[in-house]
């Protein structure tokens, strides 16, 4: 697993601690609320650059809701989120933590990226496009570079003949793993999965996964999954969290936690899914 | 610029002259428009293709043509073969045909709109025809049909100042008057500001209405 | 019957100035109905307020009104218009405000997804805009822009009561030299209608084209004109109604 040998850093960002199993993400006290319905409670937790951390737990549990936190897609109501030495939604002004600017926010979301349950390719983009756009408006490289780049990572997820095509005329998996490209085409140090398989029928589960697995064993990023696949989860995990009610129970590495979990909710939970 | 507030003080009883045209061309054409947009919808469900087929040409040949032209046409040319209506009389009948072609696109959307599913459940109940027009089908359709009906109202309000061009004394045609007689122009802005100070309430009650029964 | 000679010096440069009087408010109703349709989805709210307040007054506005208050008004605020630019301004200023609505309820329609998608790769909200929100909500107006350049094609016809010399302008010079009103009524009407299908026409052209650049197949429609919401009036439910759109 990656986490003895961490292969190569080559990320866009600029003064980025180096992968050395430092502490990459921080939650700190994070509660997040919809409405009345409390969904994250005083969350505490972290994780080490370059490790593969799997988010488990019942629906409504909150898994869902820390990878849309650190994606920006909602904002926490109370508490603070650090990636690598910055705040995501604070910035320090004259000493003290003051509500981040967009600008801020853009400059530490650079180290993020996400793939998404419902792929969210863009139907007006052909392949190639959804995965060099960004690269081009938001990193600056110029055309070449992109799709140099997105050529490669659609080799990775072998879809190199469908480059011309609309994403409406790719299966669900094809969607999938060109999100997947998408995602990595930004070169992130993180990699949010939010139920990646969850929409796919079953017989294309498997390519999706196979290419997370080649991509966790081959390269040193930081990956966050919230999944339903516990096999998948087993394979590639340094650790898994359980969740429940916006915190976490228990935690530990994927051999502990799927045979001997301490929690009696754990038990339960894995029982009713395997 | 100039602007007199003693002559708008003298236009204002020929603006509440004009107002009463106005919204009595409203009124009736409002009526003739719902109940021939109606005649309009159900020829178009006729089963009979030289009903339907000729209703259909001459309602897209109305709609896709100018209101204003049509009054000229009303005014000067029917005339030469069939009865003369006063100006207030061919503008109200040109509003209320002119915008029948709308209201049909309406009920008949209102009527498609209702789930084949509704139809099946009566029939699965075995409601007769018109017990499940009565109970079923109009009171979903009417739902769907008043809010577009409302908006068509304003956008009738909005476009019956042109019947002044064929000669009513609407409120536009008492402002035109008035400024050409007495060489001033504070009744166009009388007026103008009086469609939106009558349209911006009636849009807004449309909406309310919308949201109470588009659910 | 109608002389050549009055055909050649009135009808047609009439059609003619029809045609552009069309062209350059539709230009005009353009610019406002995007500029004060993503004015409406502002993060600001004193923009919003001030797009919504566009939009009220003017949807509120008779054309008609507008047109003679311009022509006549105006010139005593020291801004006289030459006739035809009161008549293009007029329209365009309404309709844009009518094209507003659906501006900003096809960017509505744009599922959430597609902007979250955007902020996870890092775009800024106008790169999100234009590449994204839209050219997905492109497709979704084209229909409902058909109708309103119909409508707007029909309130050109207005211009003739502020003397510019438009084809309805011609006709009511032929009936007064000639009193032959069946033939020249008749005949202003069938060009009209020539021209609201061909407007029809050329934007199915233009639908068939926005789907295709998103890999969509656009949906069978009967009619010369979208069946529903036929008018911006009954756009304003937020996503534009039935008429076409899915």
């Amino acid at each position: 697993m990656s986490a003895d040998t961490p292969v190569k850093n080559d990320h866009d960002g600029n003064d980025n601690p180096p992968v050395d199993g430092s502490e990459l993400i921080r939650f700190d006290k994070v509660t997040k609320r919809f409405g009345s319905n409390t969904v994250l409670d005083e969350l505490d937790f972290s994780v080490a650059s370059g490790k593969h951390v799997t988010l488990i737990g019942p629906s409504g549990s909150g898994k869902t809701t820390i990878l849309r936190l650190l994606m920006t897609l909602v904002k926490p109501d109370e508490g603070t989120i650090k990636v690598g030495d910055n705040y995501l939604f604070h910035e320090r002004r004259n000493g003290h933590l003051a509500p981040a600017g967009e600008k801020h926010i853009r400059e530490v979301r650079k180290n993020i990226g996400m793939v998404f349950q419902q792929f969210n390719l863009f139907p007006n983009m052909k392949v190639l496009r959804n995965i060099t756009e960004a690269p081009v408006t938001v990193l600056g490289l110029s055309k070449d570079e992109a799709e140099q780049r997105a050529r490669e990572l659609l080799e990775l997820v072998g879809l190199t003949e469908h480059l011309d095509k609309y994403p409406t005329q790719l299966s669900g998996g094809q969607q999938q793993r060109v999100a997947i490209a998408r995602a990595l085409a930004m070169r992130p140090q993180v990699l949010l999965l939010d139920e990646v398989t969850s929409a796919l029928d079953p017989e294309l589960v498997a390519g999706v996964l196979d290419v997370l697995r080649d991509i966790a064993r081959t390269t040193d990023i930081t990956m966050l999954c919230v999944t339903h696949e516990m096999n998948f989860a087993r394979d590639i995990s340094d650790q898994v969290l359980m969740f429940d009610s916006g915190r976490v129970i228990e935690s530990g590495p994927p051999e502990k936690i799927f045979s001997e979990p301490e929690q009696d909710r754990t038990r339960e939970f894995l029982s009713a899914i395997l | 610029m100039n602007w007199d507030w003693q002559v708008v003080d003298d236009f204002m009883p020929r603006f509440w002259d004009g107002v009463l045209v106005t919204l009595q061309a409203l009124a009736i054409g409002t009526l003739i428009s719902f109940a021939l947009g109606l005649v309009w919808a159900l020829a178009q469900r006729s089963p009979l293709v030289w009903v339907r087929w000729p209703v259909t040409a001459v309602t897209e040949f109305i709609r896709n043509t100018p209101l204003l032209v049509q009054l000229f046409f009303l005014f000067y040319v029917v005339p030469n073969f069939g009865p003369s209506m006063s100006p207030l009389t061919t503008g109200i009948v040109g509003l209320g045909l002119h915008y029948s072609t709308y209201t049909a696109e309406v009920y008949r959307a209102g009527i498609e709109g209702v789930p084949a599913g509704q139809w099946e459940a009566a029939t699965a109940l075995s409601l007769s025809r018109s017990r499940t027009w009565r109970a079923v089908i109009l009171p979903q359709a009417i739902r769907r049909v008043v809010p577009p009906l409302g908006n068509y109202v304003v956008a009738m309000l909005k476009d019956s100042p042109m019947i002044a061009t064929i000669g009513a004394f609407d409120m536009l045609g008492e402002a035109q008057a008035f400024s050409n007689e007495t060489f001033t122009t504070e009744a166009l802005t009388v007026v103008g500001v009086a469609f939106i100070v009558i349209a911006y309430p009636a849009s807004l009650l449309i909406r309310a209405l919308e949201r109470r029964l588009v659910r | 019957m109608m002389s050549s000679e009055f055909f050649t010096t009135w009808f047609l440069p009439g059609i003619w100035v029809t045609i552009q009087v069309t062209v350059y408010a539709a230009a005009l109703g353009a610019v406002v109905a995007f500029g004060i349709g993503l004015a409406r989805a502002s993060q600001y709210w004193i923009v919003r307020f001030l797009a919504g307040v566009y939009f009220e007054i003017f949807r509120g506005t008779s054309a008609l009104v507008l047109m003679f208050w311009m022509f006549f008004a105006l010139p005593l605020f020291g801004w006289q218009l030459a006739p035809m630019w009161a008549g293009v301004s007029a329209l365009g200023l309404t309709y844009g405000a009518y094209g507003s609505e659906v501006v900003r309820g096809s960017l509505a329609a744009v599922s959430p997804a597609q902007k979250e998608a955007g902020i996870a790769l890092n775009f800024t909200r106008w790169q999100r805009l234009r590449l994204i929100e839209l050219p997905q909500a492109w497709p979704e107006m084209v229909p409902p822009f058909n109708n309103l350049l119909i409508e707007l094609m029909k309130g050109t016809a207005l211009v003739s009561v502020i003397t510019v010399a438009d084809m309805t302008f011609a006709g009511n010079l032929l009936r007064l030299g000639t009193n032959e009103t069946t033939p020249v009524y008749t005949l202003l009407l069938v060009l009209y209608f020539v021209l609201a299908f061909l407007i029809t026409r050329g934007m199915r052209v233009l639908e068939r084209k926005a789907k295709a650049g998103i890999g969509q197949q656009p949906e069978k429609r009967g009619g010369i004109t979208a069946k529903t919401g036929a008018r911006g009036e009954s756009l304003q439910a937020g996503a534009p109604s039935a008429g076409g759109v899915r």
